[in-house]
């Protein structure tokens, strides 16, 4: 970690003073007046700020949670400043100007020149004319009636759709991260998708994000109509660097009657050094209800980064026939923690589920995949088919498995079948022993282990996936 | 076969080598020229596995003294992946289990590495599946073991049949084959062995690491090696392996030990 990247990570929040107020920084800490001063500065109605101070009431009463399998120093939320207002990113003018860690990165990853350089935040235009392709896109989605915007953008010109769905997956008292994100959110992505719409294209935030940053608590909300479709894909990728330490998203899916909407995420934010300093902690809140009948809510997501994961993508399947899935990888390398997994929750009767989650550990981390699959009462004849297994790479990291099945209704079957493998020194060696140097043998194992996984995600994100497995897991073996 | 002009492919000097600060091998001599079959035979614990590994590179062994020139170069210059790509092949005693990985992946891959490093084609999947499957009707092998991880459930016979597959794929100009007999039913060992015959030419060589005779009906010996407690104590033509057969493996160490304190 070059030391420009470190001292980004590592930067102290700013200072400020009550008559601060409005400039452009609010001062450390969480108050109501803070709240109030956010919608203040959003210009948002009167129901998104009963929404968030209600949000925060609940806070107030609510404890950080314990039980994940997750260690890190207490969390001081008075220290942390919650409104900055948004502004472009600093432009650099050339890629010469980037910092050559971030440059090899990207070459190792094999990103697209044009992106290296939107990524790297030098101003676009020297490079290329993303305008035009952002409006193009635009023009695109805009002529079968999708909406995809910044959620602000949201509040301001579709308040009834924002007001009618948020908070209606994750209430607002959920748990404390999603609890703290309601009261607190700045920005984040909205997505609607009309009735009997197929989005002709996958949804990527990178054609949202290059004009501004979304936050340390970014709120999603996606809507799918009935006998509509989407496939979303979050993140990158290529590394992100944040100076806020704490993330705390909250995602929201709604599917009307036979509507799909299938999420994918890489996941590669700033990880801590290989002692384990610094690092972003990353405690997410994502939930799809699957409300209408026939209809699919598919979370896959690829874990790469962050010193702390703390996530559940989970599914309400309360369609009759609706189906939930969770395809996950995720890798934790040095002194990396994860703890991740899903829920699902049968409520419909004929549900149906899939979990398939492949977790690899390398180094000192602790990787632990925790999964809940209910069966409500009403469910009869759900299903669910779940898969944990686990890779070790050497002999210093952990591999933990929490599965939670409760079952209510006879009539229901659950499938759950669980292994732990371990790249081995003599593994490598037969691959050796046939001229196949060690990083190819890593990456030949992970692929093999992750196929499942890899094989949902479209198809060029499988292929950088792939790539970031690799990059991530460099050095951890032989 | 032994020819005139054949040249030498490997020569161990003073090879002793080491696992976990114990001594295993401790002093071991051995020259093997083109066109030759060596069998080296000898008790359980007596360090055969081990000279296979220390020659393919496993860094678990660490060398403490001697020296081996394989074609000249040394050996102990390159890693195990390079061995193997200069024509050093081990057919293991206990083949590893990779799963999910897909067998003929794994074939294609050690296969075009090999080709790249000659300077010859490499093969597609399409071309490859081709390819592979003659060399399987060579060893009576079902193709279905393609679609397989690299010998993921595979029973040992299976597995000693997967080594000699990759065998016949690599054409190494050294072949060490780790009793590969053992786990071999006799029909099975037959047909391998006659597919480990029809590999032989007068520019390659072999090392056959085995407990029996049985092995050495089908693929003849030129030199019979004993190993005993790291060394190699005895060394005889194909009848020796007969006496061994019948008079089993003490007489060779007390003769030996006789020998030394003479
Ligand atoms: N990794 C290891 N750790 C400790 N001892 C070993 C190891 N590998 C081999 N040995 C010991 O070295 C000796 C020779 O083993 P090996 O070469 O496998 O014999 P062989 O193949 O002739 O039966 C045995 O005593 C065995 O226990
Ligand atoms: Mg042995």
């Amino acid at each position: 970690m070059s030391a420009v990247l470190q001292n980004l990570v590592n930067q102290p929040y700013k200072h400020g003073f009550v008559t601060e107020i409005e400039s452009d920084i609010a001062p450390k800490g969480l108050n109501e007046d803070i709240i109030r001063l956010i919608s203040t500065k959003k210009n948002e109605p009167a129901w998104l700020l009963d929404f968030r101070l209600k949000a925060y009431e609940q806070w107030l009463k609510m404890e950080e949670p314990k039980w994940p399998n997750v260690k890190y120093p207490k969390i001081d939320f008075q220290a942390i400043s919650y409104y900055s207002a948004p502004k472009p990113k600093k432009k650099l003018n050339s890629m010469d100007e980037v910092d050559p860690e971030l440059l090899r990165t990207f070459e190792k990853l094999g990103v697209p020149m044009h992106e290296r350089a939107a990524l790297a935040g030098v101003a676009v235009d020297v490079i290329f004319d993303s305008v035009s392709v952002a409006t193009t896109y635009k023009q695109k989605l805009a002529e079968v009636g999708i909406i995809f915007c910044s959620i602000s953008e949201a509040v301001q010109m579709h308040p009834q759709l924002v007001k009618q769905y948020l908070g209606t997956v994750v209430p607002v008292g959920d748990n404390y991260y999603a609890a703290l994100n309601s009261a607190v959110f700045t920005d984040g992505t909205f997505c609607f998708i009309p009735k009997g719409v197929k989005c002709p294209m996958d949804l990527s935030t990178y054609f949202r994000i290059n004009t501004e940053e979304s936050g340390q608590f970014e709120r999603t909300l996606i809507i799918g109509e009935e006998g509509s479709s989407v496939s979303y894909l979050e993140g990158c990728t290529a590394p992100k660097f944040d100076t806020n330490q704490l993330h705390a998203a909250v995602v929201e899916l709604v599917a009307l009657d036979n509507a799909d909407i299938k999420y994918s995420t890489v996941q590669n934010w700033y990880a801590g050094d290989e002692n384990g300093l610094g690092g972003i902690y990353n405690f997410v809140t994502k939930r799809g209800l699957a409300k209408g009948v026939n209809s699919r809510i598919s979370w896959t997501q690829v874990e790469t980064g962050s010193a702390i994961t703390w996530k559940y993508p989970s599914c309400i399947l309360q369609g009759e026939n609706s189906v939930g899935e969770f395809y996950s990888v995720a890798v934790t390398n040095h002194y990396q923690q994860a703890d991740t997994g899903t829920k699902m929750i049968h409520i419909g009767k004929n549900t149906r589920s899939t979990i398939v989650s492949k977790g690899i550990s390398a180094g000192h981390s602790n990787n632990s995949y925790r999964g809940l699959v209910r069966i409500a009462p009403t469910a009869a004849g759900a299903r669910n088919y779940s898969q944990c297994d686990s890779m070790l790479i050497g002999d210093k990291c952990g591999a933990h498995t929490f599965p939670y099945i409760q079952v209510r209704n006879q009539q229901a079957k659950v499938e759950h079948e669980a292994s732990t493998s371990k790249i081995g020194e003599d593994q490598l060696f037969y691959f050796a022993q046939r001229g196949i140097g060690s990083e190819e043998a890593v990456s030949m194992i992970i692929n093999g282990f992750c196929k499942d996984v890899f094989q949902q995600l479209p198809m060029e994100f499988a292929v950088e996936a792939t790539k970031l497995l690799e990059f991530k897991l460099e050095g951890s073996v032989g | 076969m032994i020819h005139e002009d054949s040249k030498a492919l490997l020569e161990i000097r003073g090879l002793r080598a080491t696992v976990n600060g114990i001594e295993i091998l401790k002093g071991i001599d051995l020259t093997v020229r083109s066109g030759e079959v060596h069998a080296i035979m000898g008790t359980n614990g007596s360090g055969k596995s081990t000279l296979a590994k220390v020659l393919a590179g496993h860094n678990a062994y660490q060398v403490t003294g001697g020296s081996i020139t394989f074609e000249g170069n040394n050996l102990f210059d390159l890693e195990p992946e390079e061995r193997a790509r200069a024509g050093l092949f081990l057919a293991f005693q206990y083949p590893i289990e990779i799963p999910g990985v897909s067998n003929s992946h794994f074939l294609r891959l050690a296969y075009n590495t090999v080709q790249a490093q000659h300077g010859k084609d490499e093969l597609d999947p399409l071309e490859f599946e081709d390819f592979v499957r003659e060399k399987m009707k060579l060893l009576d092998m079902n193709p279905d073991f393609l679609d397989r991880g690299v010998n993921e459930g595979f029973s040992g016979g299976e597995k000693k049949r997967n080594e000699i597959l990759q065998m016949a794929l690599l054409e190494p100009r050294l072949a060490i084959l780790d009793e590969t007999d053992s786990g071999l039913d006799i029909d099975a060992l037959r047909i391998v062995t006659n597919g480990v015959n029809k590999l032989a030419t007068k520019d390659n060589a072999i090392i056959l690491v085995t407990h029996y005779q049985r092995m050495l009906n089908y693929i003849v010996p030129d030199f019979v090696h004993v190993m005993q407690a790291g060394r190699i104590i005895k060394t005889g033509g194909k009848e020796l392996a007969l006496d061994l057969e019948t008079r089993g493996y003490d007489w060779v160490g007390a003769e030996y030990h006789a020998a030394a304190e003479a």
